[in-house]
């Protein structure tokens, strides 16, 4: 395969077109039938999963969520090219990548809904959890990143924030700290259209986000986002070349989400058509991938079916779990600020806990 | 007159200074098409056009920076910083920058800045969301720092708060956002800034408390006059830096006991300094310690716990208990 970055610089990488055609084969990754087939399978358990948790919310059994439907080619084909050794450091929206890198579901539900275990990610499990505070995340990679090199670590450090993310001063600080250091770190832009409310040409005047890379003199490239092929093909060589020692990459997938910012009030029939909407549905990732696997027999309505039944199955058992998790407690939570409990801070427990007694 | 959510004062106050003067501007994430996260900013744009109510690229400290830049401009900017948690990431343009303008340019230049903020616990907003940060800024010499109870007082202090001619952090807290209406009046009026109110009078002790913290005094006190017929009087400081002494020393002087809520943990916060105050004003008219309610020296808790942690009807109940029998 002829290296996309060299090839590609300034284009916009897509490999399969909407209609599940190959548009560029000289780009195919080198997947086996049944990695192509696992990528499938974890899509369409996303978005079901989604799809409940959207429900769930609804319901007050979570807590925080964002959806990410339509989002699903960008999160799990990237992540899709990593290896578990490799960390990564995800936005709030980056539940699913965290969790096929090994995050248990039950923790991301007890995320969500604000209880500290969520975030208490088990051992050998290489991810911090999602990140609130948009941009924190980018200039730590460059720190875990700086520590897989120190330590002569064949480990990359990938990161992902959106559109509106790219606007921060953590972002730009991020990315030339990796380009200064020459950092196995991949930085990811998902640019689905909007911030919140706020659509990308009003966030900058760059024609694309990738050409960010440019000013920190690192390689950056725009990918269809709704193509698991090009993110998985763009995505792969950056990491190769990240743990191979040649420095940092920055990609932007052009993607779309399909539903609101977050399940805490956002409307976006405020801020976007319903056109707008269509005319990205068109463009699905997972009708798109699911065409080309069925062209090559890859694909069966009942691997599909089994995918659902799956993603359901996983968010029952998910909740269950989550629900049985001994309840946060606010003792436990002020144990828990330091290596040892400062004497101050033992009183306060005390006369917390006497304060909770007269009810 | 009508009735009002705080919320909805807010976005008045906004509005009849947005007509008043052409260089009061709105800006922030999300704050003009879509009128902000919890509408405050709704229907400003359309009203005011796209220059002097816009959105922003997502970048705080970009925001801070515009504001100082356009108020040494002669501009008046209002800036919202989305949720209050968010404002670690622009720190040196409020607390490093602006508020020094004045004294770095030996008064040449000055910053007419409100920066507006959501904050507080009790909606189970995600981590950094309603951490009550408000001691970093009282801290901060040249800030001064507003934070209304009710629909009544955010409006006047609002106008107050853009009219002056010093940086202003004006705090919202979510928990008030929709939680009662009060009549306020439709024209523009202030509510002084540096000056505390007396919202229950009492002569057996002083609860001190400002945001949210002042309707749990209010009901513990209600409560308590009910079961113990002591009678607490409740001062809501509305600004807390600069605080207004004289009112709390007033108060102790008559009641001899106090007792000062916050919903931000413990240490090296407002409380203290109130009970600071006290002590150098008042301390020989003291019958008791005074003593702080507040949440333990942690980080504000995750939603599944935030309700235990912040201080309830019961914890200042057991404060006021606490003090009475000392
Ligand atoms: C520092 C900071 N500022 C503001 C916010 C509030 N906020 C949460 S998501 C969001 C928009 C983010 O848009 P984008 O980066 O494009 O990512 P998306 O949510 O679309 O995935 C904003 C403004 C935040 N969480 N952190």
């Amino acid at each position: 395969m002829s290296t996309v970055l060299e090839t590609k610089p300034a284009s916009f990488v897509q490999v399969l077109s909407p209609d599940g055609s190959v548009v560029d084969r000289d780009l195919l990754p080198n997947l086996s039938d049944d990695q192509l087939r696992q990528l499938m399978y974890r899509m369409v358990f996303t978005r079901t999963w989604d799809q409940r948790a959207v429900k769930l919310t609804r319901q007050g059994r979570l807590g925080f969520y964002a959806p990410v439907s339509g989002q699903e080619a960008s999160m799990l084909a990237s992540e899709f090219a990593t290896n578990e050794e490799d960390f990564i450091l995800p936005g709030y929206r980056d539940i699913p990548q965290c969790v096929f890198h090994g995050w248990p579901m039950y923790q991301a539900f007890l995320y969500s809904r604000g209880h500290q275990h969520g975030g208490e990610v088990p051992e050998g499990v290489n991810i911090l959890p999602p990140q609130i505070i948009i941009g924190a995340q980018i200039v730590q990679a460059s720190g875990v990143a700086m520590a897989f090199k120190l330590k002569g670590e064949r480990r990359v450090a990938l990161t992902y924030t959106g559109d509106g993310g790219s606007s921060q001063g953590d972002f730009y600080e991020g990315v030339n700290f990796a380009g200064a250091f020459k950092l196995p770190a991949v930085f990811i832009v998902q640019n689905n259209q909007f911030a919140i409310s706020v659509p990308v040409r009003l966030q900058t005047a760059a024609e694309t986000l990738a050409q960010k890379a440019v000013a920190a003199g690192i390689p950056g490239i725009q990918v269809d986002g709704m193509d698991a092929l090009a993110v998985y093909a763009v995505t792969k060589e950056a990491v190769d070349r990240a743990r191979a020692g040649e420095g940092p990459t920055l990609i932007e997938t052009v993607t779309f989400r399909y539903g609101p910012h977050t399940m805490s009030g956002d409307d976006p029939t405020r801020y976007r058509t319903k056109d707008l909407e269509s005319e990205w549905e068109i463009r699905d990732p997972l009708v798109r991938f699911r065409k080309y696997l069925e062209s090559k027999n890859l694909w069966t309505e009942s691997d599909e079916n089994q995918a659902i039944e799956d993603g359901k199955n996983a968010v029952t058992e998910a909740l269950k779990q989550a629900d049985s998790h001994p309840k946060m407690s606010v003792p436990h939570l002020i144990d828990s600020m330091f290596a040892e409990l400062p004497a101050k801070l033992k009183a306060q427990k005390e006369e917390y806990l006497a304060s909770r007694e007269v009810k | 007159m009508a009735q009002m959510t705080l919320i909805q004062a807010v976005t008045n106050a906004l509005d009849l200074e947005l007509a008043r003067d052409k260089n009061v501007l709105v800006f922030g994430e999300d704050v003009g098409h879509n009128g902000g996260v919890f509408r405050v900013t709704e229907g400003l744009q359309k009203k005011y056009g796209v220059n002097r109510v816009f959105d922003t690229p997502l970048a705080e400290s970009g925001i801070g920076g515009l504001a100082t830049g356009l108020a040494i401009q002669g501009f008046r900017p209002v800036a919202e910083i989305q949720f209050f948690g968010f404002v670690f990431e622009t720190m040196d343009q409020i607390a490093g920058q602006a508020s020094r303008m004045r004294y770095r340019t030996n008064g040449r230049y000055h910053c007419p800045i409100v920066y507006r903020a959501p904050y507080g616990g009790g909606i189970k907003a995600p981590e950094l969301h309603s951490d009550n940060l408000e001691g970093l800024f009282a801290q901060s010499p040249g800030m001064k720092v507003v934070i209304p109870s009710n629909p009544y007082d955010a409006k006047g202090l609002l106008i107050s708060a853009i009219r002056d001619d010093d940086p202003v952090l004006f705090l919202e807290h979510m928990k008030l956002h929709r939680s009662f209406r009060q009549e306020v009046p439709d024209e523009a009026y202030t509510v002084p800034l540096g000056v505390a109110n007396v919202v229950r009078e009492g002569k057996d002790v002083t609860v001190v408390a400002y945001g949210a913290m002042v309707q749990t005094a209010l009901k513990a006190a209600d409560e308590w006059a009910k079961s113990a017929g002591i009678q607490a009087e409740v001062i809501d400081l509305r600004t807390i830096s600069p605080l207004d002494t004289e009112t709390i020393v007033k108060s102790v002087k008559k009641t001899h006991r106090a007792v000062v809520v916050q919903e931000a943990q413990k240490s090296a916060g407002i409380a203290a300094e109130v009970v600071a105050q006290i002590n150098e004003n008042a301390l020989y008219h003291l019958e008791a310690p005074v003593i702080r309610i507040a949440p333990p020296d942690t980080v504000f808790a995750f939603p599944m716990i935030e309700d235990e942690w912040i201080p309830d009807v019961n914890t200042v109940k057991h404060g006021l208990e606490t003090v009475m029998s000392l």
